[in-house]
């Protein structure tokens, strides 16, 4: 014992410790995280350039007058939307889906749980060149397998001498999905990053409902049962309410990351065909690394901050009733 | 109401046989309790009548009709839960019209049969309130109350009032015992608790090892323990187990207790039954605490004894006795209050005494 108290009195005292463990994140915290935040929120009021050698002149609310008034940026946001909307409804339809199935006892349940995670063990970056290939309109993996069942069926229909409209029918439907322009289409190019964050991040909402349904206890589906519910009724009224909670945690992840989807974009299809697939994000690279406005991209960048914090905002409202209720 | 019965029930889990080849009968109307140590086959039992377990071997009645493929939605028994299972995040309400929205019965009618027995419990106060926000004997009503709101054939209720407080657990007690006499539900009860057992049930079937030892009224299985299991298990304190030999010495039938510690004269009809029916002359005595007196002075058949240590319980003491090897219990008035390592004089009631053979464990009688 006198050892341990001479020990300590010597080095150092439960403040200093503390403060050690702490003053690294704290010092890492304010160079490349507060300091940041702050120095952009001046520069979002300045015409500073980063290629240039001027220092940044104020100019008020230029930046954001002039970013509010391009007609452009209104489409970026729309286009941002429809993608957080599409995919992460995709995702948690998908994800929960998965979830619900692999919520019981099964040979190979560990295994087949953490196939399912890899996609989003991925860099995105390297996601995206798969999906490059894949989604390839003339010799892409996706159309193949899309053809498959037509082609099949068009096999099997003309064999069994099918009237010669249904065999048609089906040789047409294999030849159309084997001939379908993904990533190069206005259209399909946003259904196409969709598709492909889709593949990426269900397996997290997968992952977090699946941590949800688990925690239920099962005497709570046995009294149901004892109770007369019926699958769906025990759906509704038990296992529902009491994954809410961590279902609006999971879709406030995705949807936070979604909005600020960038590197997908990059590398798939680099905000084209046109701007079919311009996202905010990806804009704001453009205007900070290629026309090199650095005032301005910082003021964009601030218009989404707000925008992402608004939204987490309503989701954390919607997670602090849903957990007041459990 | 119905009556539950059930026939050569045998569950499995792997290896482990849970249930051994049971059979019992629960009349209509009956406060039934099973009672027996943990892991002795008794709650598998009753899991087995609501449905949540299959019997692999055997069957289930309910009112007539055999229910072993029924699920447990089908089988109209209630089910109250050792951890209540009430559903955390609906309130005392929502928790109770719970198996009444299953069914839709509609909504005026739902809050009637609420309100009815929220009455009966003393809960109406709770409604609003969520099962975290309830003390362990409210949580207790409340699983009791979405049980009764149903009427079902049959209660179901597994060691409900465990994980109460002592007091609590006797004030319950009672009042279950009288609300089942009240709305005359047939009612299985499972416990491991004696007390309970005796002062509840109407029958009890004391269970061990997945085997039904003996089922009978609380009167027969604390006067009549049909084993030596049976004999230990139900009583407070336990009954006194004495090794023993029987005899035959100058034409008399006598049981030789201990290593020759004190010798007891019996009957020589209660030594024709052992001879008929032990498997060797090696039996055990039982006795219960309150069946051996203690004595100021010898008398005839009084044996000595060294008080070895006294237990003052207030209305009464419990003196333990040491004769040889054996120690005894016997229960006093608490006006008795000998010193630790006086030698006192006690007797025994024959006419009360329980002998069991040594091998079988089953009592001779």
């Amino acid at each position: 014992m006198r050892g341990e108290v001479s020990f300590r009195s010597k080095s150092l005292s439960d403040y200093q410790l503390k403060m050690m463990f702490i003053m690294p994140t704290i010092i890492l915290l304010i160079v490349m995280n507060i300091f940041p935040l702050l120095w952009s929120l001046v520069l979002s009021f300045s015409d500073y350039s980063a290629i240039n050698s001027q220092a940044p002149d104020f100019i008020g609310t230029k930046n954001y007058i002039r970013i509010f008034s391009q007609k452009a940026t209104w489409s970026y946001f729309v286009t941002t939307a429809y993608f957080v909307v599409l995919a992460v409804a995709a995702q948690f339809i998908i994800g929960f889906g998965l979830a619900l199935l692999l919520n019981r006892e099964f040979q190979g349940k560990g295994l087949i749980t953490t196939l399912m995670l890899i996609p989003m063990m991925l860099s995105p970056v390297v996601v995206g060149l798969f999906w490059r290939f894949i989604l390839d309109s003339s010799w892409g993996l996706f159309n193949y397998l899309l053809s498959l069942g037509p082609a099949v069926l068009h096999k099997i229909t003309a064999a069994l001498h099918f009237p010669s409209g249904i065999v048609s029918w089906f040789k047409d439907a294999a030849s159309n999905a084997r001939g379908i322009i993904w990533l190069t289409r206005p259209k399909a190019a946003l259904f196409s990053l969709v598709i492909i964050d889709t593949w990426m991040w269900s397996p997290f909402m997968m992952l977090l409902s699946l941590a949800g349904l688990s925690a239920i206890p099962k005497y709570l589906y046995e009294a149901a049962e004892i109770d007369r519910a019926s699958t769906w009724f025990k759906f509704r009224h038990i296992t529902f309410p009491l994954v809410a909670p961590l279902l609006l945690i999971a879709l406030l992840f995705r949807t936070m990351d979604a909005f600020k989807l960038f590197d997908l974009v990059y590398i798939a299809t680099a905000g084209g065909p046109g701007s079919a697939t311009e996202t905010v994000s990806m804009n704001l690279y453009r205007r900070a690394f290629q026309d090199y406005n650095t005032g301005e991209s910082c003021a964009l960048a601030y218009i989404l901050l707000i925008f992402i914090i608004a939204l987490s905002n309503i989701y954390i409202k919607y997670l602090n009733k849903a957990k007041g209720n459990a | 109401m119905a009556d539950v019965r059930v026939q050569n029930l045998t569950k499995r889990f792997d290896d482990v046989v849970a249930v051994k080849n049971l059979s019992l009968e629960c009349k209509d109307r009956e406060f039934m309790v099973f009672l027996g140590p943990s892991g002795c086959g008794k709650t598998t039992t009753l899991r087995s009548i609501a449905g949540l377990e299959h019997p692999d071997e055997g069957d289930i009645y309910i009112d007539n009709n055999q229910v072993n493929d029924l699920p447990p939605a089908d089988r109209d028994v209630a089910f109250v839960f050792q951890f209540y299972a009430l559903y955390p995040h609906m309130t005392v309400y929502d928790n109770m019209a719970f198996p009444l929205k299953a069914v839709k019965m509609p909504k005026p009618e739902i809050e009637q049969r609420i309100k009815e027995v929220s009455a009966v419990l003393r809960i109406e106060r709770l409604l609003n309130r969520t099962p975290s926000k309830l003390s362990g004997g409210e949580m207790q009503r409340v699983a009791l109350g979405r049980a009764m709101v149903r009427r079902p054939k049959v209660f179901l209720m597994d060691e409900p009032l465990t994980n109460l407080d002592a007091k609590l657990r006797s004030e319950m007690r009672a009042e279950l015992k009288r609300l089942q006499k009240d709305i005359g539900a047939t009612t299985i009860y499972v416990t491991h608790d004696q007390l309970e057992a005796m002062s509840m049930g109407d029958k009890i079937a004391v269970m061990n090892q997945g085997v039904a030892q003996q089922i009978g009224t609380p009167g027969e299985v604390y006067d009549h323990p049909a084993s030596l299991f049976v004999a230990s298990f139900v009583g407070s304190p336990a009954m006194n187990l004495l090794d023993c030999e029987y005899r035959q010495e100058d034409g008399k039938s006598v049981l030789i207790v201990g290593e020759n510690d004190f010798i007891l004269t019996i009957s020589d009809e209660l030594g024709k039954k052992i001879q008929d029916d032990a498997t060797d002359s090696n039996l055990i005595l039982g006795i219960r605490a309150e069946d051996v007196f203690v004595r100021d002075e010898a008398a005839e058949d009084t044996v000595q004894a060294e008080v070895y240590v006294v237990e003052p319980l207030g209305s009464e003491n419990i003196i333990d006795l040491r004769i040889g090897e054996n120690m005894l219990k016997v229960k006093t008035l608490p006006t008795v209050q000998p010193d630790i390592g006086q030698t006192i004089d006690m007797w025994l009631d024959k006419n009360r005494m329980h002998l069991f053979d040594k091998t079988t464990e089953k009592a001779i009688s």
